[in-house]
């Protein structure tokens, strides 16, 4: 198979050994492909020992660690070829990533992330209200991975209206005009989840506004830590978003900024899934062996998506557990997961530094 | 002296007095084998190895030994004040830089590490019990916690006569910057690098047993403590170079690790990252030898003075084959501390170290005690640098 015969498939309708098949043959191809156009690859595939003459199963694919994007430029194509840099900031204060995109791989990213998003909302272009300022978009300085998301959901819907002004405040007269205008058809919403609960959540709770949509769907992406940190859930988050915006449907999301499009969505129970166009591999820290169903660990993410730059297999520093393979009750074909969060930091053992540093 | 606002005493007050006392202070010694002998009726000695440790440094016969070997104390007494800034990720090394003050006649006021380990807790609390049946060692005591702080740093720094300093290049200047009283004397313990020396031959030569104790000694230097230890080998020269003992060696080793060592995930993730980050930019870097995620092993080209920048971490070793001394002897700079060796003549290596005029290298231990602290440290006499001299002519 090849990514142009997944495009003619819906998106969830592999079972594991057409998957197993189809991704053999993509991933494959890919790391024959980065191995012959960047240089930094191929040395650590060298190093491994690792045959590119061989087709090898999946999970025996080397994996990159993603903080070797934020010490090198990895690239798989000729710069002249570079449409796009990519940066994330990871976490704060830290070096960013750098992702080099040349048009290929812009298309297909946007053609899989509409594949994904529109098995769950359907094709027709809906009304959608941006949960965050407009002002991410216009900083055209840095093509941020969040200027990146707001942008690259744009197209999936119409009337695109920032809920946030310049300031992150909420903008309540164009919101409520934007529910009134249309409040006899679906609308989407789109936003990072933290922004959605400080900002919108938090902020119509203190000024105690409610509005009532009546036909929404939410797509949320961006992780969990500062919610946790005040103890609030998944469950949680969707009733007080409900609680302040209406019937909305909530969906949250999981991708980064490494393999953009091929994201991974919660479906109606919960379950994080990877759609025909990614995989996921927990990997038991001790040997980086592969881990059985429902047992924590370091994922791994494959992705068929990368073609200008190695990112189609790579090690997180996130921790996960499978849950399952091909039965999930909503009917989803392919692996469905839990995250955990990042991994623990080292604990320190030594004695080169004290105070000064935290 | 004020007392400082946001300063936690988690032992003793504002009111240390500053008043010297005798080296190796009969009263000294005696609370500190008091305090050992504590810690190893307590369970926490069981719990903690570094705890035993101490305590194992701390009994009356060894500090006897020590007294001994300083000689004649008549004449000495200690400088007065001495400020400690402890560090912060050899959870005991706080108690040990006190201990060493207060041998030398010393009052002491510790800045224990912002990071709380539970050993340091417990440490403290059998302490302060300690300390109240000795109550002219306990008026010169003060354990102080606080966030970073110039200020209060820079308070405490004004009544020092003597300052112990832990850690990196940046903290020293910072606290050297801070001024004390003129006669004060700064003894700094910054970022070191360190190495092994293993004769091939003599590994060869070892049996079963002999070269199970070296593996667990080098697992004791190196993994114990995940190589963050400044005395911890980074780089292991070979002498006498062959296959079949390196094959004995590491066979050896990883044995030990797989039985004691616990390899948390962040730690995996660091090693696979650093193991791709030098393939990737290490031109000296000839090849790459990887055991699950246990041990990786990067053999050097050449020795360079850029080895120094390539650190290790739990259980990440470079290698390279020593054909002639001259070759360590010319990227020694002040940075190297420790050799740990195995079936070398020390005193021979010692003797050509300084023959060829070496900047660094403070220590040359057998495998096993990189990380045995004394009197004697980074190339300091600490007892005697931290105490002053009665002369009568």
């Amino acid at each position: 198979m090849t990514l142009e015969d997944l495009f003619q498939i819906a998106p969830y309708s592999l079972n594991k050994a057409e998957k197993d098949a189809a991704l053999k043959d993509i991933l494959n191809d890919l790391t024959r492909r980065h191995y012959a156009a960047c240089p930094e690859y191929a040395r650590i595939l060298d190093a491994l020992k690792f045959d590119t003459a061989q087709n090898h199963d999946c999970a025996d694919l080397p994996f990159l660690p993603v903080r070797l994007f934020k010490q090198f430029e990895l690239r798989s194509v000729p710069k002249e070829e570079i449409t796009k840099t990519l940066t994330s900031s990871g976490t704060s204060g830290q070096a960013v990533s750098k992702i080099f995109l040349n048009a290929d791989n812009v298309r297909s990213q946007t053609k899989t992330l509409n594949e994904i998003i529109s098995s769950f909302i359907g094709k027709q272009r809906l009304p959608l209200l941006l949960l965050d300022t407009e002002m991410i978009k216009k900083d055209r300085s840095m093509y941020s991975a969040r200027g990146a998301g707001i942008i690259g959901f744009s197209i999936f819907g119409r009337n695109s209206t920032y809920a946030l002004d310049a300031e992150m405040n909420i903008d309540v007269d164009k919101v409520a005009a934007f529910f009134d205008e249309h409040k006899n058809e679906p609308i989407l919403m789109f936003g990072y989840t933290y922004m959605i609960w400080q900002f919108v959540v938090r902020a119509l709770e203190e000024k105690n506004i409610s509005f009532n949509a009546q036909n929404a769907v939410l797509f949320h992406i961006g992780g969990w830590k500062k919610l946790k940190d005040q103890a609030v859930d998944a469950l949680e988050f969707n009733r007080r978003v409900q609680g302040r915006l209406g019937n909305v449907k909530v969906y949250n999301y999981y991708g980064m900024a490494e393999q953009l499009g091929s994201v991974f969505v919660e479906c109606e129970h919960g379950h994080m899934h990877c759609s025909n166009y990614s995989d996921v591999i927990i990997r038991r820290s001790k040997d980086f062996s592969e881990a059985e169903i429902g047992e924590k660990g370091l994922m791994e993410l494959l992705s068929v998506l990368p073609v200008s730059y190695p990112g189609h297999v790579l090690l997180t520093e996130d921790e996960g557990e499978i849950l399952g393979v091909d039965d999930c009750p909503c009917g989803r074909k392919g692996k469905y997961f839990k995250i955990h969060g990042r991994i623990k930091s080292a604990e320190l053992r030594g004695c080169s530094d004290t105070f000064e540093r935290r | 002296m004020i007392p400082l606002n946001g300063v936690e005493y988690v032992i003793g007050t504002a009111d240390v007095v500053n008043t010297p006392i005798r080296v190796y202070d009969d009263t000294a010694c005696a609370f500190i084998a008091e305090l050992s002998a504590e810690i190893l009726k307590s369970p926490l000695a069981r719990a903690y190895p570094d705890l035993s440790a101490l305590a194992f440094w701390g009994r009356k016969a060894n500090l006897q030994k020590l007294k001994e070997a300083f000689g004649d104390t008549a004449g000495r007494l200690g400088r007065g004040l001495c400020f400690h800034i402890a560090p912060s990720n050899i959870p005991v090394n706080f108690a040990f830089t006190y201990l060493f003050g207060l041998l030398a006649g010393n009052a002491n006021i510790v800045r224990l590490p912002s990071k709380t380990f539970p050993q340091i807790d417990a440490l403290c609390a059998l302490m302060k019990k300690t300390l109240s049946g000795y109550p002219e060692i306990e008026k010169r005591t003060a354990f102080v916690r606080y966030p970073r702080s110039d200020e209060i740093t820079a308070e405490f720094c004004k009544h020092a006569d003597a300052r112990m300093i832990w850690g990196g290049d940046k903290t020293i200047a910072a606290v050297k910057a801070c001024p004390a009283s003129p006669r004060c004397v700064d003894i700094a313990f910054a970022d070191r690098y360190s190495l092994a020396i293993i004769d091939g031959k003599a590994v060869l030569n070892a049996d079963e047993a002999q070269v199970k104790r070296l593996a667990e000694n080098f697992y004791n230097d190196t993994w114990l403590m995940d190589q963050n230890a400044c005395s911890s080998p980074q780089m292991i020269l070979w002498q006498n170079d062959s296959k079949a003992a390196r094959e004995k060696f590491w066979n050896a080793a990883l044995a030990v690790a797989r039985e004691k060592y616990a390899l948390q995930d962040a730690v995996a993730v660091d090693k696979y990252t650093l193991f791709c980050t030098e393939v990737v930019s290490n031109d000296n870097a000839e090849s790459f030898t990887r055991n699950g995620n246990l041990l990786y092993r990067e053999e050097v080209k050449a020795l360079t003075p850029d080895i120094i920048n390539h650190r290790g971490k739990g259980g990440y070793f470079f290698e390279h084959a020593l054909t002639d001394l001259s070759e360590l002897c010319a990227v020694i700079t002040e940075k190297f501390q420790t050799i740990t060796y195995f079936g070398i003549d020390a005193v021979k290596l010692r003797e050509e170290l300084i023959a060829a005029n070496v900047r660094g290298i403070d220590r040359i231990v057998p495998a096993g005690k990189a990380m045995d602290i004394d009197v004697i440290w980074d190339g300091h006499d600490l007892v005697r640098e931290l105490s002053r001299i009665v002369s009568v002519a």
